[in-house]
């Protein structure tokens, strides 16, 4: 006989969910938060976890005080439009000889008032199309060849680095530059003697010397081309008034000043850096030269050198565009520091690299441009970047020479006395804060993405 | 060495200075590009600041339309060079531009040494000293051991350590780099006393929390005549300058207006018809046309107008005439007669 068996499991018990806190955001708070600080098995752990908990309370207690004035100076005590024109009435208090009560915000009015002042500065009106313009190409340009799957990114790439500076200068200064026919001279015959010399020099028919130098003469004859060709563009008569640049101001300034600089520096550095590697010695003594110089100096000397001594030296009469001198300080020291941050990715790469390159058979230029600059660039994208951004930050400096970049503008609506009050310069200063800031954060985000697409090795 | 240093430093001022003496006249100068080149500051409440669409209003700008209404009929044929005042001088000296009309103290050594000529006093400034109501002060000798918040590397800065040197005063020095930062410290009680020139004073207190709660103490401290300059060695457009301004203080005197200039004209008053050009050759002499003095009253106005509009008590800033009343009012603004 046997014994019945009251209860047999034929199939599994089923499985419950986890308890809810080891899921979604519980588990995450306790993992990351609350795990630290729960421990109170030994009397040094609970000690422990005591001091965490008193951190965090009073860090969270700042940072929050922190964020909850800032949103209160922005958004809630903030003044939004300004109806009756009243100016500096509607965001000063009754004491002080204005219509608000109580506690004053940010005065958004005042922003709006100097909105134009801040984005072109003193720009005509009539005219700020053209701006307009420009800025549209450039978001639209840099869209595209952010965008991975967008058609066409290597051409518009090409287009953005030879079309749009050129129709930005034409669009920003109308253009009609006249040169003198001394200048054209020069360059033409510049043209017709490198790039016909090295084209028929190529050929083999004036000799082993001519042959020898042709590939020289042939790339030097294309920048002179190129040089006359922007020459003649800009010389062209389009009809658009002309803008002094005495005139910009704001973003545009800005955006000029570290747009040149950024494009001017990369390039020019990398010349820079290879040339201090270089066995020749002449070379490398020039570029060592130049780069210690730029980096030996403030740019706030050069700008000031630009501005201030420049003019005593030069003959009456003879002008030199105070933005033009700001560009060119600003793109030359830019580069010895770019040089720099480029030769650092150059000694990275290991030697085998360059004697394997070597045994393929490659020449200079073929080696440096397919197997190390590719490798070096990837490596130091970070400083690169960072070295963009730092000089984002000091077009400020630009206002010592009596150019209005974002923040000189900025600071220079605070003296109209048609608007002063004691919230005036926090709002102003609140508005320059974030437009640097989403500028300089775009760009640490896009090196960010950058290093992680190009990361095909290195990664731990 | 050093001495060929300075021999070849000469030698290149001397080169330099031959080229201007053989250039043309400023006047031809500016004739010749359409408009007067004119240096202001980078932004001061009343006297030279960008308005909300960007264009220049003040007192010193004004100086400057005046010229331009003077030399071509044209109040508008001006452009302004915003200037620091570290390069103020280089830049005229340069010849970037025609007249430096930025708030520019007169003083011996600039007059003398910078190559530089004074054309005149356009406004009557004066260091003074903003106080907290709260101290029950009323005067600055009472002041014995304050603290006090200034800009730094300014005259204001060197005024003061003189003032309380004279009576004999201890003080506390508060310096900072820009007027936002001085502003912020004395109003949040950094300091006792906020000290700069008066006009800035009347623009800053704008700016605080309680403007009722401070005064600004009785006692000038320094003397700020401010004007417009030229360059040395260039008479006739010295004499422009100068008769502009010249002409804009009579006509206050003589009651003409830009309202009713146009009509004066005709007036019984010889004084009146040789300012407005109808009797006389006045203008001829300056090189410019004989209405030159017309153009400046009807297009920019007088003196009065001027101050009213850009710092008088109608505006913001609340400054009473003062020491800038015309001499018949008690004031210091006296011009020469057009005879």
């Amino acid at each position: 006989m046997s014994k019945s068996i009251a209860f047999i499991r034929t199939e599994d018990a089923p499985s419950l969910p986890p308890p809810s806190s080891h899921v979604g955001w519980r588990k995450w708070l306790w993992d990351n938060m609350f795990s630290s600080m729960a421990n109170f098995g030994s009397i040094g752990a609970a000690i422990r976890s005591v001091l965490i908990i008193l951190l965090t309370v009073t860090l969270l207690y700042f940072g929050l005080t922190v964020i909850w004035s800032l949103i209160k100076f922005a958004l809630i005590d903030a003044v939004w439009s300004d109806p009756d024109t009243l100016k500096r009435g509607i965001c000063a208090t009754v004491a002080q000889g204005g219509v608000a009560e109580g506690n004053v915000g940010a005065c958004w009015p005042f922003i709006g008032a100097k909105g134009k002042l801040i984005i072109y500065g003193r720009y005509p009106e009539m005219e700020l199309w053209r701006v307009n313009a420009l800025f549209v190409g450039l978001a639209v340009g840099i869209l595209w060849m952010v965008w991975e799957r967008a058609p066409f990114r290597r051409q518009v790439g090409i287009l953005m680095l030879t079309v749009f500076p050129l129709a930005a200068f034409i669009l920003l200064t109308g253009g009609n530059v006249h040169y003198s026919s001394g200048t054209w001279t020069t360059f033409i015959a510049l043209t017709v003697i490198f790039l016909g010399g090295g084209l028929v020099g190529a050929r083999n028919l004036l000799g082993e010397v001519m042959f020898a130098l042709s590939g020289f003469f042939i790339v030097f004859g294309m920048f002179v081309a190129a040089a006359l060709i922007a020459m003649f563009v800009t010389s062209l008569d389009l009809g658009l008034v002309h803008v002094e640049t005495a005139n910009w101001g704001g973003l545009l300034v800005t955006l000029v000043v570290a747009i040149t600089g950024i494009v001017a520096s990369l390039p020019l550095g990398i010349v820079l850096a290879l040339g201090r590697r270089s066995k020749l010695p002449l070379i490398s003594y020039l570029c060592i030269g130049f780069i210690e110089f730029w980096r030996g100096v403030p740019l706030i000397t050069v700008l000031f050198m630009s501005s201030v001594m420049l003019p005593l030296f030069l003959p009456e009469g003879v002008e030199f565009d105070k933005l033009l001198r700001a560009l060119i300080g600003v793109a030359l020291f830019s580069a010895a520091y770019m040089a720099e941050v480029v030769r650092g990715g150059l000694q990275a790469i290991p030697k085998g690299q360059y004697e394997g390159a070597m045994a393929l058979g490659l020449s200079y230029p073929q080696m440096t441009r397919l197997i190390i600059l590719p490798q070096a660039l990837k490596i130091v994208i970070p400083g690169i970047v960072n070295t963009f951004i730092g000089l984002f930050k000091d077009t400020t400096l630009v206002l010592i020479i009596g150019l209005f970049d974002l923040l000189g503008t900025i600071q220079s609506t605070f003296t109209d006395a048609g608007w002063a009050t004691p919230v005036m310069s926090p709002t102003g200063y609140l508005v320059a804060a974030t437009m640097f800031w989403a500028f300089c954060f775009s760009m640490s985000r896009y090196s960010l993405h950058l290093e992680r697409k190009l990361d095909t090795g290195h990664k731990r | 060495m050093k001495s060929i240093q300075k021999f070849a430093l000469a030698a290149a001022m001397t080169g330099l200075m031959a080229g201007q003496a053989q250039a043309a006249t400023t006047l031809e100068t500016v004739k010749g590009r359409g408009h007067v080149q004119c240096g202001v500051s980078q932004g001061l409440a009343g006297f030279s600041n960008p308005d909300d669409k960007g264009a220049w209003t003040g007192l010193d700008v004004e100086l400057c339309q005046a010229v331009a209404a003077a030399v071509f009929g044209d109040s508008s044929a001006v452009k302004f060079t915003p200037l620091s005042a570290k390069e103020r001088f280089t830049a005229l000296s340069s010849g970037e531009i025609d007249i430096l009309s930025r708030n520019t103290t007169w003083t011996m050594t600039r007059d003398t040494q910078l190559g530089l000529n004074f054309a005149g006093v356009n406004y009557y400034d004066g260091q003074g000293m903003m106080i907290p109501k709260a101290l029950e002060v009323t005067s600055a000798t009472e002041l014995d051991g304050a603290s006090v918040c200034t800009n730094t590397g300014t005259t204001t800065e060197l005024n003061i350590t003189d003032f309380f040197r004279t009576n004999n005063m201890t003080f506390e020095l508060v310096a900072f780099e820009k007027a936002d930062e001085v502003v912020a410290a004395y109003d949040s009680g950094r300091c006792d006393i906020y000290t700069t020139d008066r006009s800035g004073l009347a623009a800053q207190r704008l700016r605080m929390t309680d403007p009722d709660a401070h005064i600004v103490l009785p006692e000038i401290i320094s003397k700020e005549p401010l004007g417009p300059v030229v360059r040395q060695g260039d008479d006739q457009w010295f004499n422009i300058v100068k008769w502009t301004h010249n002409a804009m203080i009579n006509a206050e005197e003589l009651g003409v207006n830009s309202a009713n200039a146009a009509e004066m004209g005709g007036s019984d008053n010889p004084a009146i018809k040789r300012l407005l050009g109808t009797e006389g050759e006045f203008g001829s002499e300056l090189g410019l046309s004989n209405d030159w003095a017309m153009n400046i009253i009807s297009q920019v106005g007088n003196y009065e107008e001027s101050y009213n509009r850009n710092v008088g008590p109608d505006t913001p800033l609340q400054l009473e005439r003062g020491v800038n009343a015309l001499w018949s009012n008690g004031g210091l603004m006296y011009a020469p007669p057009v005879r």
